[in-house]
This record gives C-alpha cells, sequence and structure tokens, in this order.
C-alpha cells in the first residue's frame, strides 16, 4: 500500500474480519464524534524520497559550509573520525530502546560501562551516570542535588563567569523547583574569591558552581574552594570541557563532588547545538543521590561478566513523585559517540588535538593583538582554546568581512568584544586569512 | 549474534603505543599547554584506552551484534512506540552542512536551517490541533517539564500562585508524577475504574475539595492500558471549570494520528515525542525529543531560546528574558536536540497528509488483531477495543507457574524483542504489547503462533520456560548483586 505500511487489501478485510469488524474506523467508536478530526490534516501532499532529499539539500547548499570556524562558547568544533560516524550509524545501536532486556542489550550496556569508565577517568570522579539531555541540564541536576543533599540551606551559588546559557537553565530550573541561585561576582574574568568566601561565611549555601576553563576561555585557579565550601557543608560542583581535561587539573583533582558539562567537544558534530550529550560524575559517598541511568557489572546465570541497568532505586519509575529528578533516558546514542572517539583518540590522539587547539588559539591571539586593532579583555589570565579580544573599531563591519570570506569570526559578547576559539581543525592558514582581513580594514 | 567475541572490554583491548587517529603536522611552536602553571594541570595523562582503528571498529561491530534493533525484529514493547526508522531520515539528518553548523550562525542570522525548526513546529500544531510549539525540549521527560512549568508560569501571571497541585491518574508513567514534583508542585492521585478508565467521580470529589488549588491535570489519551477515555470531553471540561488547565502526555498519541487531535479534546499543553510518534530512532535510550505544544493565549510562556518569524518571514532567534518577558526561562542551551527535528520533519514530509491519517488506524487494527489471536491463551483483564496497545495479565493457566517474566525471556530465544512487562501496575502479571503501524501481518502471525507455542511449553516443559532465554550471548542477570556491590567503571572492576 505505503511504503511503510505494508497492509494489502487483502491483510486488510483478514484482519478485520479476525477483529470482527468492517473497517478500521469502527476501532474509533468510542471517540466522540465532537472529538473526531472530521477533515484531512492541513499539510502538504506525501513526498517522494527524491522530493524529501531534494527539499534538505536545497537547505543545505544555501546554508552553505563556513571554510574556518572560531566560534565556540560551549560548542566547539572539534574533528570527528569518519570511524565514529561509521559506527554510530549502526542500525543495532541506533534502532534500539533503552537496554531494559540486558540479555538481548549487551551492546548498549557494554559501551554505556566503557564510556562511564572514561568519563570517571578523565574527571578522576569515582562514578559516572549514563550520560544527560546536555551540559547546561546536567549542571541543572547538580544543583538539585545540591539542594536535596543541604540540611539548611537557602541557596546554590554560581559564578558569574559560568556561561549565560548554563546559568539561565539553572535559574529556571531553581526557580520551580523552589530555590534561590545566588550569583558570585566576577572580577577581571575570574571568580571573585572575595565574593565566594563572603558569601559563604553568611551560611546557607547548597553548592558553588564554577565553570572551568571559564566562560570566557580563562583557565581558573580553583584552589582552596572545595576546602571552604566543604567547610560549610556545600557540594562543589565543577563545570567542565571534558575535551581539555586531556591536560588541564580534573574536578577530581580540585576536589569536587559533582563533576558536570557538555560533552559535545568529544567528537560529537555541532549540528546548530544537538544533539550534544550532557555527563554527569560524583563522588562515591553521592552515588546513590545522582539523577540518571547508570549501568553497573554483574554476572548472568552462566558465570559470565554482564552488564545490567543498576541502582534503579533512585529512579523516577520507582520513586513517582519522591523522586528528585525526572529523567528517565539517557542520550545514549551520543555517548557511544563520546566512547568511540575516545577510543579511537587515545590518550596520545586527545593529548595531541588539545595540544593543537591551544597552540593555534594562542597564536591567533598573539597575532590579533600585534595588528593593533585588538586588545586582551583580560590581560594576562590564561587560557586554553578560547580567548576574549575588544575591538577598537566597529565589530559588525569585522564580522562581515570576515563571513564574507567564510570565516565564522567567533561569538560576540559584547558592543566591542569577540569570543574565540581554536581547535585542531583549523589551520595556520586559516589563521593568516583572518589576521589578513583584519589588516585590510 | 557474535558469542563467541562476547566480553571484552575496550580497556581489555587497549595496547600501550596504539592510536587510532591521524592529526595535521603542526611544526613546532613556542606556544604549548605545557606552558601554563603546573597547578592548572593535571598530574597524569587520562588512562584511555590505546587502540588502532581496526581494534576500535571490530570491538564495537561487534558489540552491535549483541544488540537488538528494530531492524533486526519484531519490537512489541508496549508504551514505546517502536517504529521503522526510514534511512531517508537517517541521510538527511547527517548531511555535512547541517553536521558543521555551530549554533551561533543561527543565533544573530536569518539561517535557512532555521527553517526546519518552524516548519515542524508549524506541523505539529496542526497534527494536535494547538496554537505554537517549543522544539527545545531533548525528551518526553524535559517536556513534561518544560509543560508543567509553562502552566505554572501561567497561574502566576494570572496572580492565581495558590494553584500547587496537580491530578495525575494512578495509572499514569512514573515520569508524571516525577515531573510534576521537579516542577514544585504536588501531587494528587485521581483512581482508576477496574477497567483502567479514570473514575471521574473520584474526580469531582477532588475537584470540589481542591478545586482552587489544582493547577493542572495530566493525562494519558490512550491510557497506559491503550484504552481511550470515553469521556475525556466531560473530563477537560470539569478541570476548566475548576479553573484548572489540561496537560496531554503524548506518549500514546501514535493511536489517534488520523482519527483525534489533544487540541479538539480540551487539552492545553502536551508535549510529543518525536522518537515515538515521527519515527526518530530510540537510539538505545536517547538523543529523543519532546516538543511541547499549547492553545492559543499560552504562546507567550513558553522557553528561550524562542525562534521568532517577521512578516517578512526571516527568522531571528531571541535568548534574552527582556524580549520575552513572560517565558519560563531556558530548559536547554540551544534549540533541542536539532539532528533529531530534521529526521522528524522528514518524516513527515514524506507521509504527509495522505499516510499520516493512516497511522492511528493501522496500528490500532494490528493491535486489536494480536489482541484477539492471542486471547486463548494469555488472560485478558479488560475485554474491550483497545487502541495502539493491547494489555494482558499474563498467561491465562497460572497453574504452570510460568511468570510473565519468564514469557518474556523465552520470547529472545526466538528472535523477538520482550513486550513492556509490569507495567501499567493496575495488574500484577502485565505484558503489554504495542506492534505499529510497520509491522505485516505475517510478522504478527509469526509472533502470535510464537506465543501460542510459548503457553504450550509452559505446559509441557515449564522448567526450560523459567530458564529462559538459552540461546542469547548471556543468560538472566543477578540484579541484586549489581545493585549491592555496584561496580560502574572499569577501574572499580580492577579492585578486588
Amino acid at each position: 500500500m505505503y511504503r511503510y505500511f505494508p497492509h494489502t487489501s487483502s491483510d486488510l478485510q483478514a484482519m478485520q474480519q479476525a477483529v470482527g469488524i468492517g473497517s478500521p474506523d469502527e476501532l474509533f467508536a468510542d471517540i466522540p464524534a465532537e472529538a473526531r478530526l472530521q477533515r484531512d490534516y492541513d499539510l502538504p501532499a506525501s513526498a517522494s524520497e527524491m522530493e524529501v532529499r531534494r527539499f534538505f539539500e536545497g537547505l543545505a547548499q544555501e546554508s552553505g559550509t563556513p571554510r574556518a570556524i572560531f566560534a565556540g562558547a560551549g560548542c566547539y568544533n572539534h574533528y570527528t573520525p569518519s570511524i565514529v560516524k561509521s559506527l554510530t550509524a549502526r542500525s543495532e545501536f541506533l534502532t534500539s530502546y533503552t537496554p531494559y532486556q540486558a540479555e538481548i542489550s549487551q551492546g548498549t550496556l557494554h559501551y554505556i560501562f566503557e564510556y562511564q569508565s572514561m568519563i570517571a577517568e578523565l574527571t578522576q570522579m569515582d562514578i559516572s551516570n549514563a550520560s544527560m539531555y546536555d551540559g547546561a541540564t546536567a549542571t541543572a541536576e547538580a544543583a538539585m542535588m545540591a539542594w536535596a543533599n543541604a540540611k539548611k540551606a537557602t541557596c546554590v551559588a554560581i559564578s558569574a563567569t559560568v556561561d549565560p546559557k548554563v546559568r539561565q537553565v539553572v535559574e529556571t530550573y531553581a526557580h520551580f523547583h523552589g530555590f534561590a541561585i545566588q550569583t558570585i561576582a566576577a572580577t577581571g574574568g575570574t571568580t571573585d574569591r572575595e565574593a565566594l568566601s563572603g558569601m559563604l561565611a553568611k551560611g546557607g549555601v547548597a553548592g558553588v558552581i564554577v565553570q572551568q576553563p571559564n566562560y570566557y576561555g580563562i583557565v581558573e585557579d580553583l584552589t582552596g574552594i572545595a576546602d571552604e565550601v566543604h567547610a560549610q557543608k556545600g557540594l562543589f560542583i565543577v563545570n567542565a570541557n571534558p575535551f581539555d581535561l586531556a591536560l588541564l587539573r580534573t574536578p577530581g583533582e580540585w576536589g569536587a563532588d559533582i563533576a558536570v558539562g557538555e560533552g559535545q567537544s568529544l567528537g560529537i558534530p555541532m549540528t546548530l547545538g544537538g544533539p550534544g550529550v550532557g555527563y554527569m560524575a560524583c563522588s562515591e559517598k553521592l552515588m546513590r543521590k545522582m539523577p540518571g541511568r547508570i549501568v553497573g557489572q554483574t554476572l548472568d546465570n552462566r558465570g559470565q561478566r554482564a552488564f545490567v541497568l543498576t541502582l534503579q532505586a533512585r529512579e523516577q519509575h520507582i520513586r513517582r513523585q519522591k523522586a528528585t529528578s525526572n529523567i528517565c533516558s539517557n542520550q545514549s546514542l551520543m555517548a557511544l559517540f563520546v566512547t568511540i572517539y575516545l577510543a579511537t583518540m587515545g590518550p596520545e590522539g586527545l593529548r595531541e588535538a588539545a595540544q593543537q587547539s591551544y597552540t593555534l588559539a594562542h597564536e591567533l591571539h598573539d597575532m590579533l593583538v600585534a595588528t593593533g586593532r585588538f586588545k586582551p579583555t583580560f590581560a594576562s589570565q590564561p587560557f586554553f582554546n578560547e580567548f576574549c579580544l575588544d575591538y577598537d573599531g566597529d565589530l559588525d563591519v569585522l564580522c562581515s568581512a570576515l563571513e564574507a570570506k567564510g570565516i565564522v569570526p567567533g561569538v560576540r559578547t559584547g558592543l566591542h568584544t569577540i569570543m574565540i576559539a581554536a581547535t585542531e581543525q583549523n589551520t595556520r592558514q586559516q589563521l593568516h586569512d583572518y589576521v589578513q582581513t583584519v589588516k585590510a580594514l | 549474534m557474535n558469542n563467541k567475541l562476547y566480553g571484552k572490554l575496550i580497556f581489555e583491548l587497549s595496547h600501550p603505543g596504539r592510536k587510532g587517529c591521524a592529526l595535521q603536522q603542526l611544526p613546532a611552536s613556542h606556544h604549548s599547554a605545557t606552558d601554563l602553571p603546573a597547578h592548572l594541570l593535571r598530574s597524569a595523562a587520562p588512562r584511555l584506552p590505546e587502540c588502532d582503528e581496526l581494534t576500535v571498529a571490530r570491538h564495537y561491530t561487534n558489540l552491535s551484534h549483541d544488540n537488538f534493533g528494530v531492524n533486526d525484529g519484531f519490537y512489541p514493547l508496549g508504551s514505546c512506540t517502536m517504529k521503522y526508522n526510514p534511512a531517508i531520515d537517517e541521510e538527511v539528518a547527517a548531511i555535512g552542512a547541517f553536521a558543521a553548523t555551530h549554533p551561533e550562525q543561527a543565533m544573530h542570522h536569518d539561517h535557512p536551517m532555521l527553517r526546519i525548526y518552524t516548519q515542524l513546529r508549524q506541523a505539529l500544531a496542526e497534527l494536535t490541533g494547538l496554537s505554537e510549539f517549543t522544539l527545545n525540549p531533548c525528551a518526553g521527560a524535559h517536556g513534561e517539564l518544560t509543560g508543567l512549568m509553562i502552566i505554572r508560569a501561567y497561574h502566576e501571571h494570572r496572580g492565581d500562585a495558590a494553584r500547587t497541585k496537580v491530578l495525575i491518574p494512578d495509572s499514569a508513567h512514573g515520569t508524571n508524577p516525577a515531573s510534576a514534583a521537579v516542577c514544585g508542585l504536588e501531587v494528587v492521585e485521581v483512581r482508576s475504574l477496574p477497567d483502567g478508565t479514570i473514575d471521574v467521580s473520584h474526580l469531582e470529589e477532588l475537584l470540589s475539595a481542591i478545586g482552587s488549588e489544582v493547577a493542572a491535570m495530566m493525562m494519558t489519551n490512550p491510557n497506559t492500558l491503550g484504552i481511550f477515555e470515553p469521556r475525556v470531553l466531560d473530563i477537560t471540561a470539569k478541570v476548566h471549570a475548576a479553573g484548572g488547565l489540561m496537560y496531554y502526555d503524548g506518549a500514546n498519541l501514535n493511536a489517534l494520528l488520523g482519527c483525534c487531535r489533544p487540541g479538539d479534546m480540551g487539552f492545553d499543553v502536551c508535549h510529543v515525542n518525536l522518537h515515538k510518534t515521527f519515527a526518530t530512532p530510540h537510539g538505545g535510550g536517547g538523543p529523543g525529543s519532546g516538543p511541547v505544544g499549547v492553545r492559543k493565549g499560552l504562546e507567550a510562556f513558553l522557553p528561550l531560546p524562542y525562534v521568532m518569524v517577521d512578516a517578512e518571514g526571516r527568522h531571528r532567534v531571541l535568548t534574552r528574558r527582556e524580549e520575552r518577558p513572560l517565558s519560563i526561562g531556558s530548559i536547554g542551551a540551544y534549540l533541542g536536540n536539532y539532528g533529531v527535528l530534521i529526521k522528524a520533519l522528514a518524516y513527515i514530509l514524506s507521509l504527509g497528509r495522505e499516510e499520516l491519517r493512516h497511522v492511528g488506524p493501522l496500528a490500532t487494527l494490528n493491535a486489536n488483531y494480536v489482541k484477539e489471536q492471542l486471547r486463548d491463551t494469555f488472560l485478558l483483564p479488560i475485554d474491550r477495543v483497545c487502541k495502539h496497545e493491547c494489555v494482558f495479565d499474563g498467561l491465562a493457566d497460572k497453574s504452570t507457574g510460568v511468570t510473565t517474566m519468564d514469557v518474556a525471556k523465552r520470547l529472545l530465544d526466538y528472535g523477538y524483542h520482550a513486550p513492556t512487562i509490569y507495567f501499567p501496575l493496575l495488574f500484577h502479571e502485565s505484558l503489554m504489547i504495542e506492534p505499529t503501524e510497520n509491522e505485516s501481518k505475517e510478522t504478527l502471525d509469526a509472533f502470535i503462533a510464537v506465543m501460542h507455542k510459548i503457553a504450550e511449553e509452559a505446559q509441557s516443559d515449564p522448567e526450560m520456560v523459567k530458564t529462559a532465554p538459552h540461546s542469547t550471548p548471556i543468560g538472566r542477570v543477578d540484579d541484586v548483586l549489581a545493585a549491592k556491590h555496584p561496580v560502574t567503571t572499569y577501574w572499580k572492576s580492577l579492585e578486588k
């Protein structure tokens, strides 16, 4: 009959007879007539595969592909090796459901276990869950975890240097869940430690959230924050870019209780910002308070090692309204991207890619400052692969000139300020082109 | 399935000195990350596996053989709508120009990819009879939370902040009460009648006692037993009269495609699962997508970022609260799982108005066909027309001791995915079968024959059924061991 419906008219006849009806319509006799749809949908006619393809390819052509991307701000143009795309497209992974039937879902359970191990290792935390929607919601879930963990608290504190997109999501969740968010002031592009100490001294802070590298790309010195937060019985939450953890001091080393963040930088294409993957890892003592799915190791009845969804007593389908999170899925396929990406890169490849991102970003930074048109927004702050510069001219004109050359110039964070990121996909020729365009203005 | 190669972890295949990638040669630079102060650097390199590309390719290909997807076989998992995921949808979503688009390119420009957002949003509004959708929520549960936030914001805006209770039928998915609790709302359960439908007299009692505190009622229709709530118009009218809003959980919307729309039943807010009704793949548990629609008058509360279209058809993405003062705020960093949105639009364009209207009727016919063929050997607790799924209460003959769990596990031996088991909670031995419109009569007949065969085996060799599965890569797992001594990383598994 149709390509996705196999029912022929003789099938329909036989099935209707078996059910004891004359037409499928009779199966809807229990729907009140006033609620029945009495007309066709006001939608386009059915399209052939060729027409569908033409529609999307037309949009793609119009969208174009930039020659060079220097935008970051939470979504990074790192390279996805072909093997990642080819293996994640396998229908056994793609078209399966949540691995409830462990006996025929070891593929999914097995890679989630590997994913959890890799995230725990990158962040140097004890355990990781099976992944969450994105870095912003994972941070909001961490805030709710801190709130639920606190005995007497009035708020969760978040640094002003955390990505505003993440802060907005945390604020939305907190508002409706019923707790306050206090923003810790920033000074010189980093968390104002005096403001943080003052806030903690007043008491009532269930948790403190910082970002590493922070929104502006600066690698913050988090020394001592964990002790200060723990002295007030709060939880220390670090939102870290997991790609950068190839080289940077880890949330575990900073003394974090919870590490969260966006995993898109680990091999997931940008696709307008989604799907990405949120990760969450925590200390062992918080294990039973962590939201989301967790895969654990066990044995089967033949004595073989096997993997299974575990600690489900935490989850919403058991706890219903007593649950502290409503999440009941993960971004499984995106966790598979991350797993295969990390397996392919290995410690050496990941370090090399991180090192190249660092190097190219620093070279571009110096070249742009040398033009005399830019000044560092936050002078002498250490950064990783992203930095902010103030431009002395009209940023609209500059961005248009760069875009005309197929360069996505960065993310504007102020009237005169632009935030620029580099990755291992950028080349020295691209840096040169960027700088030449600046000089030509 | 490749049983021989089952078992190794990628870490166990690691061999020091190997890697599976090659990057550009970047000649020496005077910039190195080791220039950073030592206390900002990690002390030891991460212990990630060291593998060549072929080792990675074989490992994950072998792992995939230990999995079961819709493309492997019949997947009658009730309430999950395991449809076929068309190949063309995958192909267009993976187009290079889409994958390589940074979100900031669309945040400040009239980017062509935003037309996918608006076109899908409009199609969903038409299919559900609502005014406007946000496509930002990443999953059904995320959509529920977003929808409830919209409802709370609406009442607060009217100065009616006392409405903090949500009515939820006791048959609801566990996510409904969890979403309400996370949204800061109090859950009040509405009882079901023995036939699984809502007890309207109990609803009336609740409304007369606490009507002024009711923010909303959440409903799944057809309900979690696959039964259409016959008094739905009555229910929505009563809740509206008490000042509450009606929330439609779109988990079971597939049954109604072509027949009936939530907006026409009186619902004010609803979420749709693109990974169920609109055929995007489940991906082993995600990424899904849970767009939320609202009726006229509630659009201003939709979340940020908000995609605006001006009179000339140009798109602009609004991200600041000042531009949408009544909005609930952001519920995600960008515009949701965009890649999933592309697939859903491809599906809707493929089927178009002619084919979409057959979805509900064919899914419903398939479910009723299975129900009628199995009622002789399986206990049918509610004997009436079902919608897209049917529920049995285990085998009709309980004397063999063979449980629903055993039947489910034995099905795996025959190359089927199991139905949903032990949900709904209304029955002790629930076995919920949802065949979807994509399955042919032959597939259903073969499945029905196997179900009959298992019923016979329960008589002739119950022990064999109770110890199933026998032909899968692993046997039944020890859940208690996993929870009692949690080992959730490779590193932990190395500790003795």
